[in-house]
């Protein structure tokens, strides 16, 4: 305990809670669409091609070039998914093909690298000592830019995301959301990869939105607990990563995960109340509501 | 006034298929247009004419009395019945508003009441209050399809165009869409141009009814549409047209659904 609080005030371990919150509000803020547009592979895939960026700009240019090693891979990459658009079984094994090619490279970026391994590995599972404050500069500006993106376009984005034929029919121009979502989400990949890691980048853009959704339908509420369970994850993540010297990825993930396990069971009991009260109606309506819902479940979602 | 729809001259063309030519439709306020035919004959084609989704190769079009555009406020718009993912994490009233200003750029801050009134009155009409709280995916077909009329008219259209909007859904539910829509244009002068596989739930509402087949077409009543001289010459094989009570019933129509339902209705009779 004394440990931590002593290590806590170092500013390295400052500046990476600064960073760890940043990243956290990025995250929750596009996790909920994320998951809407079921996208949890394109985020991963994502993040192996932002680690073998980052690994790339490791060997051919130094520590110091990482972070816009991972930006470029992952904006790449990004764009690539956001212009495939969301025919959904294409868009997996494309991701798949990518995601190991990029894993592929990144391996042998960093078995090439002769410098410090701790650099190497930080980008897999994670490193908070890395960031100084140049990089709390940059990840200011991408946090700016991708709330101030997110600000404009929100409305047009949800209603693609969620109900892509009507917003098709009203006019939203859903091929270029696609693309600009995909931009904000590779941006905020690269900044996951510097902190949590390529791995791990999940347990902050995946586990937050999907505990969400379990426990609320509001798009509003759903990004604001979103955001709520990712800073509680980064943060506790981070602090808890501090005594024992560990990396904080197996931290952030494991919070992320008890909140979503939580969620579920806080959720399940409210469908099942809810299910209890609105037994109302017809025999006939009950029959069809399973019905429905067993033939949503097998179908695939139908995307723009 | 202007006509809801006036389509004059007009020729859609996909690659070196002609879908249909030498179009020529007023539909007047308030009217209630059927459009029938098998697949691929060009329906939704039609109906994305009207929303400004795609340009006709020949002739024109004006919704009333203007070109038309992406997102115009006046037209409402109710897709094919097709299940919300049970996960989707929206609710009635958040579908509804999305009908209203999803299309909009920017935060959205101000006229949040006015926003809540305007969809509080548009789920009113369906009926779908009650449930207007809860989660889109766990509601029902019949209950998502209303929704989906109340994201329609909450942007208060004066032209509204469904597409299948009755697919799977049992007769009930047909019938309850059906009366929404016709409760609208009754009560607000609504223009409506409806895609349908079936003619028969529409049957008690429509005026006149578009039948489009591989390039042909006839406009009228349904009396004046539905006969087998025209429905033959349309599928240029022998069909028949059967009427049964209420019901009219197509014979011989290969491609025709109406043909496949029949089982369905004489088991409801």
């Amino acid at each position: 305990m004394t440990t931590t609080l002593e290590l806590l005030q170092l500013d390295f371990v400052r500046d990476a809670l600064i960073a760890g919150g940043v990243l956290a509000l990025l995250a929750g803020l596009l996790g909920p669409l994320v998951v809407g547009r079921g996208m949890a592979f394109a985020v991963h895939g994502t993040s192996e091609l932002s680690f073998a960026g980052g690994a790339g700009a490791l060997l051919l240019f130094g520590a110091g070039a990482v972070g816009w090693g991972a930006l470029v891979g992952a904006v790449l990459v990004a764009l690539v998914f956001g212009a495939l658009g969301l025919a959904a079984h294409e868009r997996d094994s494309v991701i798949g093909v990518l995601l190991s090619f990029g894993l592929g490279l990144g391996v042998l970026f960093q078995s090439l690298y002769t410098g410090r391994s701790a650099n190497k590995f930080g980008l897999l599972v994670g490193q908070i000592v890395g960031i100084d404050t140049g990089d709390l500069v940059s990840l200011a500006v991408t946090g700016l830019v991708v709330v101030g993106v997110l600000a404009v376009t929100y409305r047009p984005l949800l209603f693609a995301s969620l109900d892509p034929t009507m917003a098709a029919a009203r006019g939203v121009p859903v091929r270029l959301l696609s693309i600009a979502f995909a931009v904000l989400l590779g941006a905020t990949t690269a900044l996951g990869v510097q902190i949590v890691g390529a791995l791990l980048v999940l347990s902050l853009l995946i586990t937050p939105a999907a505990a969400a959704a379990r426990v609320t339908a509001s798009p509003l509420v759903a990004t604001v607990l979103a955001v709520v369970f990712a800073e509680v994850a980064v943060l506790g993540g981070i602090v808890l990563s501090l005594a024992p010297g560990l990396p904080i990825s197996p931290f952030v993930a494991g919070i992320a995960f008890v909140i979503y396990l939580v969620c579920r069971v806080v959720g399940s009991a409210r469908t099942r109340r809810r299910a209890s009260r609105t037994v109302v109606p017809s025999a006939s309506e009950a029959t069809s509501t399973s019905s429905q819902s067993a033939l949503a479940s097998q179908r695939p979602r139908p995307r723009s | 006034m202007d006509p809801a729809v006036e389509l004059s001259g007009a020729e859609l063309r996909r690659g070196p298929r002609t879908l249909w030519s030498g179009l020529d439709l007023q539909v007047a306020p308030g009217e209630f247009i059927a459009v029938l035919g098998p697949n691929g004959s060009g329906k939704t084609t039609l109906l994305q004419v009207l929303l400004g989704l795609l340009d006709l190769s020949a002739g024109s079009v004006a919704i009333h009395g203007s070109p038309p555009r992406r997102g115009n406020p006046t037209v409402g718009y109710v897709p094919q019945q097709r299940a919300l993912d049970p996960l989707t994490p929206l609710r009635g009233r958040d579908l509804v508003g999305l009908g209203l200003d999803g299309h909009r750029w920017g935060p959205g801050l101000g006229g949040r009441t006015r926003r809540r009134e305007r969809v509080a009155e548009a789920l009113a009409q369906v009926d779908a209050l009650e449930y207007s709280d809860a989660p889109v995916g766990s509601l029902s077909g019949g209950e998502q399809q209303r929704l989906r009329v109340a994201q329609a008219l909450v942007g208060d259209p004066s032209l509204l165009l469904a597409d299948e909007p009755l697919l799977s859904l049992d007769l009930a539910r047909q019938r309850m869409v059906v009366d929404l829509v016709d409760r609208r244009r009754r009560e607000h002068d609504t223009a409506v141009v409806f895609v349908t596989h079936e003619l028969n739930p529409v049957l008690p509402v429509v005026d006149r009814i578009l039948y489009l087949v591989e390039g042909e077409f006839r406009i009228g009543t349904p009396d004046e549409v539905m006969t087998s001289e025209n429905l033959s010459e349309l599928y240029r094989t022998e069909v028949e047209v059967v009427r049964v009570r209420d019901r009219i019933l197509v014979v011989g129509a290969e491609e025709s659904p109406l043909h496949h339902e029949e089982p369905v209705e004489a088991g409801v009779r």
